[in-house]
């Protein structure tokens, strides 16, 4: 192909990745080294508020920001280096809550307490999608032409749905006495109440997101699992061997760049766990680093957010991905050297 | 049969244009509203609507796209829904215009408590408020031979023997839900204690005695909540009442309405209305108004039809066709049963919530940072060190203080 054909055809969505994807990661990296805020004088005023028969006024000192002659809020930016990182990590926290060897105190600090529950999170659902995904592929791959359209279906459903949607689905069938918590209070012959306690909820968050992505990494693998070399298999029948040592020995090796693969997007997407915390109005127990972003974003009644801690911390959660990726690359490159 | 339909639906049209006569005037300018999505904003809006050419944004997230769509040039809204809170934002951004003129010209009828003035400038028309007040089930309370409390402790001491008698699911339900609903409780049981929440130069002043005792009068509270009570809401109190699993709840006037709507609620009659219970200083609830602003981003012609507009939607006719709707403010509205707790309330001594910008972030620490002391995750004193550092930390981020 020419070079200039081809830069016809890859402009523009390289421009498309300027746009959308570098120049807001380097406003946000920008935003994380810098803090703007209005510039704020502080006034006497007399202000009448609505009382409920007569109006109450009082003169009190407020603080507002001064506007210009455009009738602007007069804003200033400053460089305040780590500062904002300072903010969102509380190291000198940590180090205290360290130094008395207390586990609760390091969990009161936000971050850190979001950091454990997100990790945690990732690390537990990630071995459980790729497990249940090769087993719903298998399934799949072994029911009968006849049902396997209607199979294949209403396994993708979990995946089919809005994650939001599901979150709160699964949110209503256990809250209170939803549908689900009375049978399993029925059954168990006992009260519960799932959303009153932090491992529940935890426990809740896990199952709904494998029962929500198993579906994703099963359609990878079912694919995968056409291309294996029935030879292969035909001729390990022949030696004796069981179903077991089949799978060990010839499917999983054949399937590894896929499970490489699904394990990537999952650890990507799972430490980015945010739909969860909010659908289950968890915050008040679990919180999860992505949830925490929001947090800082989202402004409060009287038009204040955080917008330098939200950078950072969205600066953070994409260097914990990137360690997390690490040993996944590494193999992936390694594979990739020996098949040169 | 497709056809019918068709046909029927453009008589249903027809007659809703018959409707249009209500409005005083035939607006010929293009008007948008944005406001909070409520019962009583419906009412307005729908009210507003009859005068033509208007069209109207009912969205329970307003206060997000609010600032940042009046300051556009020419602002993509011409009337605002605000409450004593998200005015703010507004106010200090100079994006709303003073109506002094307007007032005079259009608004002769309008009540003084209306009129929401800073330095002189009328900057909003409120049209009703809201509190928190006590809703108890009658017949319970009689069942079991007690009075209507009229402290908190009263309440509690009350709920000790609900949950002894064991006639109801949960005693009591509260808006605990982590987040803005459980800072807004807190705020309640503060300013109840006499507290103020910041000094004049921003400062917080919520570490304290009072602080300590507000958290926990909180905590006894949530032994008789349901145990999912970080998780509860208004709506969510609002139904618990509806299906009778509570018996008392310190809730938003607001929602009064609804315990006696036939088609959602199973305890129709049986939910009497109270002022909120008494605090060591003051009745554990806060004031709160809501009424409109208009745009400063847009032409006088516009801003003139805007407020004519408004007007129609904040009438005596409103009030009259949805009396139940809201506490209204506006001339012509004849409290029923169901307004006396708010009425009450306001008369025992409540106190307005202090909107600012630092209240802006000290209410938002405040609901992140209860949960954890509430569940038992940190006592009460490393609670309000923690509140306290948080809003520091956020306050000297807005540059609120050095």
């Amino acid at each position: 192909m020419k070079p200039r054909v081809f830069a016809a055809f890859v402009g523009p969505s390289i421009l498309m990745m300027l746009l959308f994807i570098a120049f807001p990661l380097l406003s946000v990296f920008w935003n994380s080294f810098n803090v703007t805020q209005p510039v704020y004088e502080t006034v006497e005023v007399e202000s009448c508020t609505a009382g409920f028969l007569e109006q109450t006024c009082t003169t009190e000192m407020k603080t507002r920001p001064i506007l210009d002659e455009a009738g602007e809020i007069v804003r200033q930016t400053e460089f305040v280096g780590l500062q904002t990182y300072r903010n969102v990590l509380e190291l000198d926290r940590l180090g205290e809550a360290l130094t008395s060897g207390s586990w609760a105190a390091i969990q009161n600090i936000d971050f850190w307490k979001a950091l454990r529950f997100t990790i945690m999170f990732t690390l537990v659902t990630l071995p459980l999608v790729v497990g249940f995904g090769l087993g719903i592929a298998m399934l799949i791959n072994n029911a009968s032409k006849l049902i396997r359209g209607p199979v294949i279906f209403v396994s993708l459903l979990p995946f089919i749905i809005t994650p939001v949607i599901g979150a709160l689905s699964i949110n209503w069938l256990f809250r209170g006495d939803g549908i689900l918590t009375a049978f399993l209070e029925w059954w168990l012959a006992r009260d519960l109440a799932l959303f009153a306690q932090a491992w529940t909820i935890e426990l809740l968050m896990m199952v709904y997101r494998v029962w929500h992505v198993a579906p994703f990494a099963a359609i990878i693998f079912y694919a995968g699992l056409q291309t294996v070399n029935q030879d292969s298999i035909e001729s390990a029948v022949i030696d004796g061997a069981s179903r077991w040592q089949r799978l060990r020995l010839i499917i999983i090796p054949h399937l590894m760049p896929l499970i490489i693969f699904v394990a990537m997007i999952h650890l990507m997407d799972s430490y980015r766990v945010f739909e969860e915390v909010v659908g289950f109005r968890a915050e008040g127990y679990v919180i999860s680093l992505q949830w925490l972003t929001y947090d800082f974003l989202k402004p409060d009644q009287a038009g204040n957010r955080s917008i330098s801690r939200a950078s950072a911390s969205a600066m953070l959660t994409m260097i914990g991905i990137a360690i997390l990726l690490v040993p996944l690359l590494k193999r992936t490159w390694r594979d990739h050297k020996g098949t040169r | 049969m497709k056809f019918r339909t068709i046909l029927m639906a453009g008589a249903m049209t027809a007659i809703a244009g018959a409707a249009t006569a209500e409005c005083a005037f035939e607006n010929e300018v293009e008007l948008r509203s944005l406001t909070a999505g409520f019962e009583a904003w419906k009412a307005v809006t729908d009210a507003m609507a009859e005068c033509g050419n208007f069209t109207a944004n009912l969205d329970q997230e307003f206060r997000e796209k609010q600032p940042e769509a009046f300051a556009a040039d020419p602002s993509l809204y011409h009337i605002g829904g605000v409450a004593n809170a998200t005015l703010i934002p507004l106010l200090n951004a100079g994006t709303i215009r003073p109506l002094n003129d307007l007032v005079e010209k259009y608004g002769q009828h309008l009540k003084p408590n209306q009129l929401i003035t800073v330095d002189g400038d009328i900057m909003a028309i409120a049209m009703m408020v809201n509190n928190q007040h006590l809703m108890y089930r009658e017949d319970i309370l009689e069942q079991l031979d007690l009075e209507v409390p009229t402290t908190y402790d009263e309440m509690l001491e009350a709920a000790a023997v609900i949950a002894e008698a064991d006639v109801v699911q949960y005693p009591l339900g509260g808006t605990f839900k982590a987040g803005w609903n459980l800072g807004e409780e807190f705020v309640n049981m503060f300013l109840a204690h006499g507290g103020n929440f910041v000094d004049d130069a921003n400062m917080p002043t919520i570490n304290n005695e009072m602080g300590l005792a507000a958290l926990e009068k909180l905590k006894a509270t949530t032994e008789y909540l349901d145990p999912e009570y970080l998780a509860s809401d208004s709506t969510y109190v609002q139904q618990q009442f509806q299906q009778g699993q509570i018996a008392m709840a310190n809730l938003w006037a607001s929602r009064a309405g609804a315990m006696d709507d036939p088609e959602e609620s199973q305890v129709v009659g049986k939910v009497k209305m109270a002022a909120a219970p008494m605090g060591p200083a003051a009745p554990v609830s806060s004031i709160w108004w809501d009424g409109i602003v208009i745009a400063s981003n847009i032409t006088d012609e516009e801003a003139e039809a805007a407020f004519r507009v408004a007007m129609e939607g904040i009438d005596t006719e409103t009030v009259e066709a949805h009396p139940t709707a809201a506490i209204w403010l506006i001339d012509g509205y004849e409290p029923g049963a169901l307004a006396a707790g708010a009425a009450a309330t306001a008369a025992k001594g409540a106190r307005p919530y202090p909107a600012s910008s630092a209240m802006g972030i000290m209410h938002t620490v405040l609901g992140n940072g209860i949960a954890a002391y509430l569940n038992g995750e940190k006592d009460a004193e490393t609670t309000l060190a923690d509140i306290e550092a948080a809003y520091m930390t956020s306050a000297q981020e807005a540059g609120l203080i050095e």
